[in-house]
């Protein structure tokens, strides 16, 4: 364990044929993508406080919690909450309350003045104390969505110039559609656990598309090596060698950072969410470097890419 | 590639030597008050705290501005003996209009007005419309000041009026052009916070025009103000202000000797004190009302000149209340209301518990990330373990230095950098391998593992950097946060990969000049 290696994932000179298996990786991808739009669609996300607007206060109460009393307290102070739910210990609930409509004039002020209202409601339980209580107008979620998604939008972009700047458009365009891919998985994975989509989780996902990318530009990194080496060699051929040789390394870099986000999965309070979205991105976006992005490359790029290794610009 | 002057490696262990210096502040207690001690600063989801975004009102800045213009236009005209009719404002263009009592006094009108003073060069321009009317128009540059004006003066009283509750290290700072966030470390409950900054607090002292009372439209220059007890009565009140209660010098809540009711007690200084004296001299017997946000406090009869000074407010308060006012009174008014668009709170508890959940998956995912690069990578690993272990410090040292805030995603940020550092030690180590198997001498395979490893780690920490940066510029508090620490992460990375780890294996070879690597 000092000196030698005690373990490897694969043995040297791996010759597996990953793109005979191009189309079912490509189909496969794409019926998960379709799926995850239609689950977009219909049930759709889960917007978070950030992006809904509203309010959320987190109650500790004395002993396990009791929602009919939580319920009827709300009552006296005329609130009437969208849900009372459990979250992480029994002794915990959550209070959401929808914004008011923003149609209605002084909305922002009657949003912040609930806050106080349901604070109120709380003080009359015996022994609850407010472990978090944030509300969010209109306003702020409309601009904090406009934003997050601007952010995506934008990183989105700057990844396709760069890695158009430093290779070719075959290799942007391939990264960028594998990247959409990928980012519609993830929001189906949103859909289906549940998980409340806010600007944390916005911070996931551009995590998630930068760790992607930056797996996709190390194949890519030896495909273009490869490229300048074998000048005869056909483009399957080449891309399968430079994903055989870059195996290991992928594998071993998804594991330090699958390692790394797990215990914030498991304890890692409220970014526990955020943390297993990370985990299911660093899965789909090495398995996705391998099985979609070299295949589109190898769509796009079978001409021109083996015609001339560093065709005029 | 594979040499390291001592030069460079004395550099490179001082940076690392300096780092653990740098943290340190984080765990000891300061020695003395001259030595520089610098420590990280917990954000308010680990310290527990409140976090306000308040919206200054831009569209009462404008009004206010044409109600005073307006003011100031009425009070020109009738000085220079002129007279006008139709008086109106228009908050979007931002004008004041009226009609000319005859055409032929359009020149004296315009020669009156130009005569106003003016708070900056241009302020505004008069001129006459081709309906004969005339407009005096703000510049939108003059209104633009106000408006920044109007901001900064906020935030200045938003800092007086929070100093004066006892808050420990509020923050308070300006975000775009016409916001502003509070930050209450260790305020759970801002209510009071709320309705202490909710406040306007504008007092003003105008005469109450007894004509008009119990008409409907109370014609110009004159308001219905509803009373603060009594929303429901209203009374007219001359627009135009005698006495302005940011003229006080002191405020401070008493008990009315004969009432036995809490009132605010107040003191003007010198400029107010003359125009007390002049109003309340001119208008014995009459009514004057003292208007606190558009609400009538109290409109007592003046009995007599008051010439002291002092004044005293009734009307209904509690202790709480009398004491809120005089504290809003000495703070000063705000230049335009302000209102909470958003606000979060975190209690001390899960505070606490915020701060153990980062803490153990800190420490384990330290932990898993070094057993695994010792298991996989062997003496090479232990060499990138301890790169890892020096980035974790220079991060710390980083944010220690800038005296950043560190919150709970700024943790996982710290986190996931770390994961992430070892994937440069991975293709070295990767490359290097590769190499020996097709044939070469170690020096040669780790040279090449160096030179072609080098460009690949660019690349990807660059593209890693692209989505942060976006991340930065429109992400808010914890968020930002979190993109910043990956963003240190990644330059410190770069450092203990490429020079601290890279020297370690190259100083063990040219010690030991093996003939087989551990890889």
């Amino acid at each position: 364990m000092f000196s030698r290696p005690l373990l490897r994932f694969v043995p040297n000179g791996t010759k597996i044929n990953f793109m005979r298996g191009r189309f079912m990786g490509l189909a496969t991808s794409a019926v998960l993508s379709i799926a995850s739009v239609i689950l977009f669609l219909h049930p759709g996300l889960t917007l978070g406080l950030d992006f809904r607007g509203g309010i959320v206060v987190e109650v500790r109460t004395q002993g396990p919690a009791d929602f009919g009393q939580v319920r009827a307290a709300l009552a006296t102070q005329h609130v009437e909450a969208a849900g009372v739910q459990s979250f992480g210990a029994p002794d915990d609930v959550l209070i959401r309350l929808d914004a008011p409509p923003a149609s209605s004039a002084d909305h922002e002020a009657r949003t912040q003045a609930l806050v106080d209202s349901v604070r109120h409601a709380v003080a009359t339980l015996p022994g609850a104390q407010v472990l978090r209580a944030d509300a969010v107008g209109a306003s702020v979620s409309a601009e904090l969505f406009r934003d997050g998604m601007l952010a995506l939008g934008i990183s989105l972009l700057m990844i396709l110039g760069y890695i158009w700047f430093r290779f070719e458009w075959e290799f942007a365009v391939s990264a960028v559609i594998t990247l959409i891919l990928d980012l519609t998985k993830t929001v189906g994975f949103l859909v289906i656990t549940h998980f409340e989509f806010d600007l944390v989780m916005v911070a996931a996902i551009l995590t998630i598309l930068g760790y992607s990318t930056n797996d996709k530009v190390v194949v890519y990194d030896r495909v273009r090596e490869n490229l300048r080496k074998y000048r005869t060699m056909p483009l399957a051929e080449l891309i399968d060698l430079s994903i055989n040789e870059t195996l290991s390394r992928t594998l071993g870099t998804s594991t330090t950072v699958f390692l790394a986000a797990l215990p914030l999965a498991l304890f890692g309070a409220s970014l526990s969410s955020f943390a297993w979205v990370m985990l299911f991105g660093i899965v789909v976006g090495t398995s996705s470097s391998i099985f979609i992005a070299a295949p589109i490359l190898l769509l796009l790029g079978e001409k021109r890419l083996r015609r001339d290794s560093r065709p005029p610009r | 590639m594979m040499y390291y002057s001592r030069l460079k490696l004395a550099s490179v262990l001082a940076v690392c030597f300096l780092g653990v210096l740098l943290c340190l502040p984080n765990a000891l207690r300061q020695p003395a008050p001259t030595v520089p001690w610098r420590q990280i600063h917990l954000g308010l989801d680990l310290r527990g705290g409140s976090y306000l975004l308040m919206q200054v009102d831009m569209n009462s800045v404008t009004a206010d501005r044409l109600r005073t213009l307006a003011d100031g236009t009425r009070q020109a005209l009738l000085g220079a003996g002129l007279g006008y009719r139709d008086v109106a404002t228009d908050a979007h263009a931002g004008t004041v209009t009226f009609t000319p009592r005859s055409p032929s006094e359009t020149e004296a009108d315009l020669k009156a007005l130009r005569a106003m003073p003016m708070a900056v060069p241009n302020e505004f321009a008069v001129a006459q419309r081709p309906d004969g009317s005339i407009a005096v128009t703000l510049s939108p540059e003059a209104m633009r000041l106000r408006a920044t004006d109007a901001v900064t003066q906020s935030i200045e009283i938003v800092r007086r009026r929070i100093d004066a509750t006892g808050a420990v290290d509020p923050e308070i700072t300006r975000q775009g052009d016409d916001r502003i966030v509070v930050e209450l470390p260790g305020i759970s409950d801002p209510e009071r916070v709320k309705h202490l900054l909710g406040t306007t607090a504008k007092m003003t002292f105008h005469m109450v025009q007894d004509s008009a009372l119990g008409s409907a439209a109370p014609g110009p220059g004159v308001s219905l103000l509803p009373m603060m007890n009594a929303p429901d009565q209203k009374l007219p009140v001359a627009d135009h202000v005698d006495v302005d209660g940011s003229d006080l010098t002191n405020a401070s809540a008493a008990i009315d000797q004969q009432t036995g009711e809490w009132a605010v007690d107040f003191t003007f200084d010198s400029i107010g004190a003359r125009a007390f004296a002049a109003t309340t001299q001119a208008n014995v017997g009459r009514r004057f009302a003292i208007v606190l946000d558009n609400k009538v406090v109290q409109a007592p009869v003046i009995r007599s000149a008051i010439t002291g000074g002092n004044g005293q407010i009734s009307g209904g308060f509690t202790a709480q209340s009398a004491t809120d006012l005089a504290l809003l009174l000495r703070a000063g008014a705000l230049p335009a209301p302000l209102s909470v668009i958003e606000q979060r709170t975190i209690g001390p508890s899960l505070g606490a518990d915020s701060i153990r959940a980062g803490m153990i998956s800190l420490g384990v995912g330290f932990a898993l990330v070094i057993v695994f690069m010792a298991l996989f990578y062997g003496r090479f690993g232990w060499y990138a373990n301890v790169a890892l272990l020096a980035n974790l410090v220079l991060m710390v040292a980083i944010l220690s230095l800038f005296q950043a805030t560190l919150t709970l995603p700024g943790m996982a940020g710290m986190l996931l950098t770390l994961g992430m550092a070892v994937d440069a030690n991975i293709l070295i180590n990767e490359r290097i391998r590769e190499e020996i198997a097709r044939g070469r001498t170690p020096l040669a395979a780790m040279q090449a593992g160096f030179e072609r490893a080098t460009s690949t780690i660019l690349d990807s920490n660059a593209t890693a950097l692209l989505a942060h940066i976006m991340l930065f510029a429109f992400g808010t508090g914890p968020v930002q946060n979190f993109a910043l620490t990956i963003m240190i992460g990644i330059v410190t990375t770069l450092f203990t990969t490429l020079l601290l780890s890279r020297m370690l294996m190259v100083r063990w070879y040219a010690r030991t000049r093996p003939t087989v690597l551990p890889v």
